[in-house]
Order: structure tokens, then sequence, then C-alpha cells
């Protein structure tokens, strides 16, 4: 056998008074601590009409606070060499930096500080405006982004959460205003939604000494959920072309809208997607069009489950003569999986890699602090590293058969490429 | 070891040299159950002709696919049988392979190393096929305007030296090289004597060196021609790059002369571009995709703050000889290049007539320190840095990289921003976004 043994993460979890988690996870490797805060805050909260107020409050929240100025925050970071980031999904919004151990409690009472109370100075809130209509306009001229966009819009449509661009558009963009950003703040931010993960060089009684004085004396009220709204599923084929005349190559983006990262079915869809376009190279996905035709330096596909539905989405980039070639092995690979299943031995290798892979997720501080939030998200309890493996095992190939032949249907795929237009030949 | 303050675990690190000329290089590190194996080797683009422009680059794809001895279908699923990853990359000075993954598919990871050094096939069918996948990685860097600038500032920067041209070849190249320029460039670098393997991880020194000779022992050494590159004449005035496409948003580029990693204003150049635009750190393989510590930095503060530019990076990479120092920025929408260029042009020459205040390099220096603990965060990173180091600048030059930094003072940060980004030796670059035909 030739699956490394799996020596275990040993996280401690300690609810604060007010009901914030946090999660410690000592390591040794080096001397530095990653400090993760996530919050319930991602677009699937915006207003429908507000499209992109949680991307602009990740940008402005740590740009001054009620204790200190953007500034004093500039200068706290520069001067421990640490890069806060603050990322933006369907559902979570999280502020994340990794600094050096001796610095752990200056960023974690900082982490602190912005999260709980950010002023949004207005001078703040246009120049961070400006950097995100630029960086709408960039998306705009970018084919691997506007085919992504726009296969997102194809498979949930325009006004679903799950269907928008994460940035919004330059026209909600210009709408936002101090006053929604700070609304958007006070109804997502409460200490029953925030999940802290702290990994790294430091104690677990440090640790949870620190949040608790930073954390400790936050009150606000619980957010209100919102389900996902619910997805009309496509019984047909649906296909756009976005013409893109300047570029050299086209962009594919094909997919199909899944199953919840809840669904008792999510390991057998994750292994299929190895198989379909992960192992190796990227599956049998760049078997066929790297390998076997040399048509696209990438081909593979990605496996995106949340809270709802997520997509499964192919990408390859080609020459724009070859799109529909590039097209047409794609629906070969997704209609031959789907109606055949895996082979035994592709079923075996990718079980193997996936488990086998596993100390090689959790060996930086900061992939430990990711797979923490993840599991903690989805309620798949601490010892989530430790089942995997089983859970990754008891996959058989019936329920692999079954997930490719429910969801591989080339006659229900949605395909969106951007690119130079062709002539016909 | 003890680098102001910060604890470094202690690392003990193996170094032996086989018959063959074989340098090998193993680090023990036990905190995960992995290992991490790395070939390198000492060709890169900068080492190319006008002509085969791309031919290192394609040959390192040709070396994943299939060996005497491992067939090309089955090169898939070794590594990843052990839940491993694998991957490679060239750039101007080296090529290199690499495999992460539990330890106990040491053995494996060697095989593979050995069989690509050797034994790998060249069929004609394949490097075909081969090249049509490159031209496709060319074609999709080309979509990202930022990335075509880059390559048009570089080829204007240089005259004479090969670098030049970039990694992945002139598309002209491309198209003509053949299978047999291919596999004779294999055989004249990829001998061991110019070669470095660096093992990392959870793996016993002396084992590793047992198993290394077992499978490299017998390959003969070669004859790795000597480095010849023609010198690069000094720039004596501005150059100019204006590229007008369709696109949608402005960029502009500098770039100047950069010092080698060998030369003394390397330190101080590292430092100064900290203190303008973040520290990044010193490894290729992982500090440059995240962005640095740089809200305090004077371009930062300057452009970003200013509202001329939505983005700010410099870069400073360590070379065997004198590669460029570039600066990169996005126009904010609506601002036109020259004010943004003069508003850049101003807070350089600031930097260039008075130097940086002592608080702002005591700043960059402790950004460095901090970058270069992030950057060994794993087997995979401290193997990527012990063997680049090894081979692009050689012995002994990555364990002093903290004192170096440690030892530059203000006033070296201030001769060379004043020698090195003088504007007759400058290259500016354009990107101008037309309106997109409808």
């Amino acid at each position: 056998m030739t699956v490394a043994a799996i020596s275990g993460l040993s996280p401690l979890r300690h609810v604060l008074s007010n009901g914030a988690n946090v999660i410690v996870q000592e390591t040794a490797f080096s001397p530095a601590v990653t400090i993760t805060a996530a919050l319930h805050a991602g677009g699937l909260y915006e207003p429908d009409n507000l499209t992109g107020l949680a991307w602009f409050l990740g940008r402005v929240i740590d740009r001054g606070t009620a204790a200190r100025s953007a500034d004093a925050i500039a200068e706290a970071l520069d001067d421990r060499g640490v890069t806060l980031r603050v990322s933006v999904n369907r559902h979570t919004m999280m502020v994340s930096c990794t600094c050096l151990a001796e610095d752990f409690e200056d960023l974690f009472a900082l982490i602190g500080d912005v999260v709980r109370g950010p002023v949004f100075p207005p001078a703040e809130v246009e120049k961070r405006r400006a950097e995100i209509v630029t960086a709408i306009r960039q998306d705009q001229d970018n084919p691997a982004v506007r085919a992504s966009e726009a296969l997102q819009q194809l498979l949930y449509g325009a006004d679903h959460p799950y269907g928008r661009p994460g940035k919004g558009t330059i026209e909600t963009v210009e709408r936002i205003t101090r006053e929604s950003l700070a609304a958007f703040h006070a109804s997502r931010f409460a200490p029953s939604s925030l999940s802290l993960v702290v990994v790294g060089e430091v104690s677990q009684a440090r640790a949870i000494d620190c949040a608790s004085e930073v954390f400790d004396d936050w009150t606000a009220a619980e957010p209100a959920d919102r389900a996902v709204p619910p997805i009309e599923s496509a019984a047909t084929r649906r296909q756009l072309f976005i013409p893109m005349p300047d570029k050299s190559q086209s962009d594919i983006a094909y997919g199909f809208v899944t199953i919840s990262r809840l669904d008792p079915e999510y390991y057998a869809y994750w292994v299929m997607n190895n198989i379909l376009g992960q192992f190796g190279l990227g599956g049998r996905l760049a078997e066929n069009i790297r390998e076997r035709q040399g048509m696209a330096y990438y081909a593979f596909s990605g496996f995106d489950p949340s809270i709802g539905p997520g997509p499964l989405v192919i990408r390859a980039g080609v020459d724009p003569r070859n799109v529909e070639r590039a097209v047409g092995a794609i629906d070969v690979e997704v209609e031959t999986l789907g109606t055949h299943g895996p082979a035994d031995q592709e079923l075996a290798e990718t079980k193997q890699f996936l488990i086998g892979s596993i100390p090689r997720l959790l060996e930086t501080n900061q992939s430990i602090a990711a797979f923490l939030q993840t599991s903690e998200f989805f309620g798949l309890g601490l010892d989530h590293d430790r089942r995997l493996p089983g859970l990754v095992e008891a996959v058989t190939m019936e329920q692999v058969a079954r997930a490719a032949q429910a969801l591989l249907r080339p006659d229900r795929a949605a395909v969106a490429i951007a690119g130079p237009p062709v002539e016909a030949a | 070891m003890a680098v102001s303050g910060i604890t470094i675990p202690d690392r003990s690190t193996r170094v032996a040299r086989l018959d063959n000329g074989l340098k090998v290089v193993v680090q023990e590190v036990h905190t995960a159950p992995l290992v991490s194996v790395w070939s390198w080797y000492r060709i890169g683009s900068g080492d190319e002709r006008p002509g085969s422009t791309g031919v290192s680059h394609w040959v390192e794809h040709m070396n994943f696919k299939g060996t005497t001895n491992i067939p090309r279908e089955q090169m898939k699923g070794i590594v990843e049988r052990f839940g491993g990853t694998w991957n490679g990359y060239t750039w101007i000075d080296q090529t290199t392979f690499l495999e992460t993954a539990a330890r106990s598919a040491l053995d494996q990871m060697l095989f593979i190393e050995a069989e690509r050094m050797t034994n790998c096939l060249y069929d004609p069918d394949e490097c075909e096929s081969e090249r049509t996948v490159i031209i496709s990685e060319l074609q999709g860097g080309e979509n990202d305007p930022d990335q075509l600038l880059d390559t048009e500032v570089t080829a204007t920067a240089f005259r004479a030296h090969p670098y030049r041209h970039p990694t992945i070849g002139w598309l002209e190249d491309l198209r003509a090289i053949s299978r047999d320029e291919l596999y004779a460039h294999y055989r004249r670098y990829y001998v061991p004597d110019n070669a470095t393997l660096v093992v990392v991880g959870d793996v016993g020194a002396d084992d590793v060196l047992r198993a290394v000779d077992r499978q490299f022992g017998r390959i003969p050494p070669g004859d790795p021609p000597p480095r010849r590159r023609p010198p690069e004449p000094a720039q004596i005035g501005e150059r100019r790059v204006l590229i007008e496409r369709g696109g949608t948003t402005a960029y502009l580029r500098f770039a100047w002369h950069a010092p080698s990693a060998t030369d003394a204003d390397f330190f101080p150049m590292l430092v100064l571009d900290a203190a303008l635009t973040g520290a990044k750190g010193l490894n290729l393989w992982s500090s440059f995709r995240g962005a640095p510590p740089q809200r305090k930095a004077r371009l930062y503060t300057a452009l970003v703050e200013g509202g001329l530019a939505s983005m700010v990076s410099g870069a400073l990479v360590a070379t065997a000889e004198p590669f460029l120092y570039g600066i990169a920025l996005t126009a904010t929408e609506g601002v036109a290049l020259p004010s943004l260029e003069d508003a850049a042009r101003a807070a350089i020459e600031d930097v260039r007539h008075d130097g940086l205040r002592e608080d702002e390099v005591a700043r960059a220096k402790r950004q460095l320190r901090a970058r270069l603990v992030f950057e060994s965060d794993s087997v995979t990173n401290i193997a990527h840095q012990i063997g680049y180091f090894e081979t692009v600048v050689g012995p002994g030059f990555l364990d002093r990289v903290a004192a170096s930094v440690e030892a530059v003072t203000p006033e070296q940060v201030a001769d060379v921003a004043r020698r090195r980004l003088a504007r007759e030796s400058c290259t500016v670059g354009w990107f101008r976004p037309l309106e997109r035909r409808a």
C-alpha cells in the first residue's frame, strides 16, 4: 500500500461567550502563524439591485476603523511584512493574513478591529471604487473571465446570486454608497456568524486568550439567513459566443449545475470530476485535447459545490479555428464518461491519489487554515481530515457511474466561448 | 540558525557529488510525511540562439512524454498513486522538474528523474503535437495585454544579450524548430555534470544518497558546452515601446538593467524594490503569486493612493547575468498614460535625488526578513530555493541571503537608486487600448 499514513490534525475548538467560534491548530514547521476570520457575508446576502456590494465591502473594510486610520493600518501591516487578504465568495467573506509568530497578537488585534469596526472613510470608498471599476474593465477584456462569467449566467440566470459576477457591474458599483456598505456590514457581521481559525507556531492557550481579549465584548444581533434561491434546471443545450476580435486565443467554458457540498453523493462527484478533468495534467479532458490532439495548453474541469448546487466547469483555451473541434472533444469525453462510467483502474488510481494527497494539502499553515474553515463552514467536523480517507475509500464504482450518468449529458450542457470570430471555413 | 531573533528550525543539509558530476543536495525535514524531489539543469532561454528561441522550454515539455522504460501513457499515474503532484518550468537560466509526494514514493521519483535525464523518447508525432500545445500557451499569454507589453519591453531593453527573447520563444521559431534540434538540445544539456538534484523531506540523508547513486550513478558524464552569452552594451538613451490594440485598460511598464545576483548592488536593489513596491522575497516559484505588503511603499502611496493606478508591482529576480528591474502599473479607468508616467517618474526621481528615509529602509528590510520565512513554508518551496540558487547563482548564496539583506545601508540604497534608475538606461512601454471595433 502506498498511501501515506495520515497523522491527522488536532485542532481545538473554543466558543467565546458571545458565540464566536475559535479553532486553533498548533504547528511547528515555520515561525509563522496564519489567522483567518470568516463570516456569512458573501454575495448571496447582497440586495438584488446592488450586485458587487459584498465585493466592495471586502475592498474597503480594512481601510479605516473607529480605532485606526487607513494609514495606521497600512503601517501596522507593512512594518511586519504582512499582506492582509479579504476574499469574498457566494456565501462568505474571509479576512486573513500570515505573519511572523512574534507578531501574532498585533495582527490578531488588527483583524479584530477590521472585522468589528470599519468606518468607510469617504475618500477610501472613492479610491476603492475606482479600482473596482478598473478591475471590471480588465475583466471585460479577458476572454477567460468573459467565458466563465457568461457560463455562470447561462447556468443560473443573470439574477441568481450564483449567476451574477462577484464584482458587480460598473453600473451597480457606481450606485453603491458609504451608507449601503455600512448597512451591509451591520447586517452581516456578528459574533454568531464569525469563525476564527488560527494555525501556526502559537499555543492554543495563547491564541484563545488573544481571541477572548479581542472579541469577547462584541455584541451584534444574529444575521438573518437567506436560502439559496431555487435553480431552474435546464433540459436543453445552451451556447453563447462573445466576439473579442483582438485576442489571439479563444476560451471555452462548458458546464453543468451539480449538487450541494452537503449532498451524500458529494464524494462520488468529487472522484468523478477528478477522473474527468483533474488527474495528472487534467484527467481525460487533457489527455484528449492536450495530449492526443495538441490543441490546448490547458484543458481541465473544476467542481465547486457550495450550500446550493455549485457548478462543474470545464475550461480550455484554444486557437480560434479549433473551437468547434475542442467543444466536440469535450462533448465526447463528457458523453463517454456519462455513458460508460470510469474504468476500474482509473477509479482505483483516483481514489488512491485523492487519499494520498491529504498530507500534501495539509502541509502549510495557510492550507490547514483553509481546510479547517471549509470544514467548519459545511459542518464537517474538526476530525474531517481523519475521516476523509474513509469517505473517499467508500465511494463505489456504481456511485461514480451514477453521478456521471446523471450529470454528464452534452445535450444539457451550457457552453460559453469568448474569442476572435472566425469566418466559416 | 537564528536571524535577527527569528528561530528557524535547524535542518541539516548534506551535499554530495557523484563521480559523473551530478551534484546532490539533501535536506531532512520531518514535519510532514512528504518528500520533494527537484532536478535542475543549467540551461535556459538565455542560452538560446536566434532562430531556435523557445527550444529549452519545448524540450522541458517533451521530457514529460515517455522514456525508454516509462511508456508515454504510464508517465501519468506514477506519482499520483502516492498522492503526489509534479510539474516543471523553464526560465532564462534554468530548467527544472519536480515531484512532491508521500515519502514512500522516493524511489519512484528518483527513477523518473533518472529516466528523464537520459531516456526521453522524442517521438516525432509527439514533437509535432507539442508544437501546437506550446503555440497555444504562447497565444494564451498574448490574450493578456500586460504580458504582451512585458514581452515587448524586454525585447526592447536588450540589444545583444539573449535574455531579450521570451522563454516560450518567438512564434516563427516555434513553427520552424525540428524534432532533431529538440533532441540535440536535450542530449547536449541533460547530463549529470550539468545538473543538480535536490531532495527535501521526511527522509534520511544516507538513504537518499544511496538511492541516488543507484539510479544516477551509471549515467555517463556529458560535455556540456560552456555558457557563452554576448554581453549587453550599456544603454545610452531611453527606449520606448507603444502598443495600440483593442482593449479596455491602459498599462505602463518601466524596465532598467538590473544587477545579477552576485553583483554588490543586488541586495541594495532588493531593498530599494521593497521600499518602492513592497517586498516579494526571492522565491520565483511562490513569492510572486500573492500581493506583497505595499500600502506604505513609495510608488503605491504616490500612484495607487494618488488615484492614478489601480495596481503597481515591481520585480527583481536573482539571475546569473544582469536581467531587468521592472515596474508595472495598471492605469485607473479614465487616467491617461502621460499623466501616470509623469507621476511615476516624479516619484522615482524623488528617490534618486533624496534617497529613502531610514524608516523606509528599515521597514523594507523587516518585510524581506518576514518574506524569507513565508516563502519557505513547505518541502516543495524549500527544495526550490536550494536548487534555484545552486543552479542560477552558485553554492553558499542562499545561506547568506538574510545577512546580506540585514547589512544593506540607506546610503547603498540611495546609491543604487541614483545609478540604476536613470532615465537614459530605462525602457518605457505603453499599452494604449483602442476602442474595439463593433
